[in-house]
């Protein structure tokens, strides 16, 4: 059996000080200032993939589940909220819920089959049946085979609020994702949650102590695949196209890359690692140096040296200057 | 013509054949996996990974050093196996004390670098490589038509199967090897260098790979992305075998090969996702796969 309890974690306290408090607001004002300084397509795309980093950082961070299959939850709420605007011609926010909601029945349904095994396995069974989906999507007639689907126009949001605008949709993306990592914030600090971590820490213990660990694993992944079918659908309004890049497996390694190098199992971890990751990628594309080959360069550092990922390194020397 | 459930015979025998010859390489793959991760505990995600590089090695020694196929077909494993040894020795022992989920993050990284970098020096599409002149025939038959080559495929990977299955079973280094997936302080404690005998087997698993890259050269082109398509059915052909035993993984590999010839003749469209398909289905009823044992 596997021990969750390897993974080093950034320990959190239950309750945020005042001081941090003060922090979180300071850096949600930045967030909302940032516009001005930096091209906001880029930042809307790293709010895109921190949220989706920070999904499945719920499920392995907090569940300790190394799910391989979050592109699917990623790129199939992608395509249904692009076929929603183009072909539904729904407003957007329905679209996104379409979305989110083909997320949650699919993570439902590969939550069911993957949760009877464990650890590599898991791994493995979620890869296979995101694999699955790619099939799928790459075969069925709405999803436009190579293409994709594309060509249709964002919407306005409530039938009022045109997104067109960069600048408004924006503020859209940023209000959405400051409420969604609040929400896995508030799931992650709930009794739920403590159980969840209860599980990954000693899953025996947790079945002794009477909790049907499989119904809180499924609860889990059920909502990390909802907040990863949100990125997706954000995504799809933000660059008005939906294609297989996203369900392929290489988008399920990435988003393991952005936690694994953010840090495991904080709030804050994937959220650094995602606009590492993406930064990163955008670098390479100008380089001409192969960008998979920098990934995965990435990714044997990050195994081989330091585990913890950035925010966790800090968190640790902190902690470490702290006692001493 | 006779004809099988509304199919041609010839057809039927054609796909069985054809689901034979994927099966083998499901089942070389999959009995590499089953080695590494009976001794070393890693999912080797890099095993799609060398196997492109066994059949680029082989495309390389042909194409820059002029040998034929069959030197190839000895030194490309070798040169696999090599280059395993390698990054065993160097960076993947330091992973064994950890959870398991890091060695199969760090393979995934060295698959992601390798094919990165394979397809930024040869291009994303594909090189031919032409078998060898004196298997370029066809046997035919009234039931069934082989390319020469294709039947020497299922028959070299069937002795390698058989091969590897032996030295594991049979052989005093097999003995030590089981003896060491039991409890490897034990073993060292009697003297046997169980670091080494972990390298080694690093190395013969990805050599296994790369047998079956040389194997699969002729057949499909060598390109950059031949292992990672390859590598998640390999998983889900583990999944469904349970990676218990070595025997397991050789038969589970050859059976879903010849399941997803049958799906082509009768129903094509799903012929990209049966495995897939069955695998879910093996989850359903048993968790542990057909030859896993439950834990």
């Amino acid at each position: 059996m596997i021990e969750a309890e390897e993974f080093e974690t950034v320990a959190e306290t239950t309750r945020p000080h005042r001081r941090q408090q003060l922090v979180v607001l300071a850096l949600i004002a930045l967030l909302m200032l940032l516009p001005l300084w930096v091209y906001p397509v880029l930042l809307m795309k790293l709010m895109c993939f921190a949220l989706f980093a920070s999904a499945f950082n719920l499920l392995l961070g907090y569940g300790g589940l190394l799910s391989f299959g979050h592109a699917a939850f990623f790129g199939g709420s992608a395509y249904v909220t692009a076929h929603a605007l183009k072909v539904w011609e729904v407003n957007p926010e329905f679209a996104i819920l379409a979305g989110v909601a083909a997320a949650l029945v699919l993570g439902l349904i590969m939550g069911l089959l993957a949760v009877r095994r464990q650890g590599i396995y898991f791994a493995m069974v979620t890869l296979a049946l995101a694999q699955m989906f790619y099939f799928f999507c790459l075969q069925a007639p709405f999803t436009h085979g190579e293409d994709g689907i594309q060509g249709f126009s964002r919407g306005r949001l409530f039938g009022v609020i045109d997104l067109a605008d960069s600048n408004v949709l924006y503020y859209v993306i940023a209000i959405v994702f400051v409420a969604s990592i609040f929400a896995i914030w508030r799931i992650v600090h709930s009794p739920y949650g403590m159980v969840l971590q209860a599980i990954r820490e000693n899953e025996q213990r947790a079945i002794s102590l009477g909790y049907s660990v499989q119904r809180y694993k499924l609860g889990a992944f059920v909502m990390s695949a909802g907040f990863a079918g949100l990125a997706g659908g954000l995504k799809a309004i933000l660059f008005q196209f939906a294609t297989l890049t996203d369900v392929n497996w290489h988008m399920s390694g990435e988003v393991i890359l952005m936690t694994l190098l953010g840090g495991i199992g904080s709030i804050a971890g994937p959220i650094v690692g995602a606009g590492l990751v993406v930064t990163l990628q955008n670098y390479f594309a100008t380089t001409g140096f192969p960008v998979t080959t920098a990934l995965g360069a990435t990714f044997i550092v990050c195994v081989l040296l330091f585990r913890r990922g950035i925010v966790g390194e800090l968190h640790h020397r902190f902690a470490a200057r702290r006692k001493s | 013509m006779t004809m099988i459930f509304g199919v041609p015979l010839v057809v039927l025998t054609g796909q069985v054949m054809i689901g034979l010859i994927n099966g083998s390489f499901y089942a070389l793959l999959s009995l590499g996996l089953a080695v590494i991760f009976g001794l070393l505990r890693v999912v080797n995600f890099a095993h799609g990974a060398f196997y492109m590089l066994g059949a680029f090695a082989a495309w390389m020694l042909g194409h820059y050093l002029g040998l034929g196929y069959w030197p190839s077909l000895l030194l490309a494993p070798v040169l696999v196996g090599l280059v395993g040894a390698l990054i065993e020795r160097t960076m993947l022992r330091r992973l064994y004390d950890l959870d398991h989920l890091y060695g199969l993050l760090f393979t995934f990284g060295l698959a992601l670098l390798l094919e990165g970098a394979f397809q930024h020096f040869y291009g994303a599409s594909g090189k031919p490589f032409a078998s060898p002149a004196e298997m370029r025939g066809v046997i035919r038959t009234d039931f069934v038509t082989v390319p020469i080559y294709r039947g020497w495929v299922v028959v070299a990977s069937l002795l390698i199967c058989f091969g590897t299955w032996a030295l594991v079973e049979k052989t005093k280094i097999g003995s030590y090897l089981r003896a060491a997936t039991e409890d490897a302080t034990l073993v060292q404690a009697f003297g046997v260098n169980v670091p080494l005998l972990l390298t080694l087997t690093y190395a013969f698993g990805c050599a296994l790979a790369g047998v079956a890259g040389v194997l699969a050269a002729p057949i499909f082109q060598v390109s950059p992305t031949m292992g990672s398509n390859m590598i998640i059915i390999i998983f889900a052909v583990v999944v469904v075998g349970g990676m218990g035993s070595i025997l397991g993984a050789i038969a589970t590999g050859y059976l879903l090969g010849v399941v997803e010839g049958l799906t082509k003749v009768f129903y094509p469209e799903a012929a990209n996702i049966v495995i897939f398909v069955i695998m879910a289905i093996v989850l359903l009823l048993r968790p542990a796969g057909l030859f896993g044992k439950e834990n």
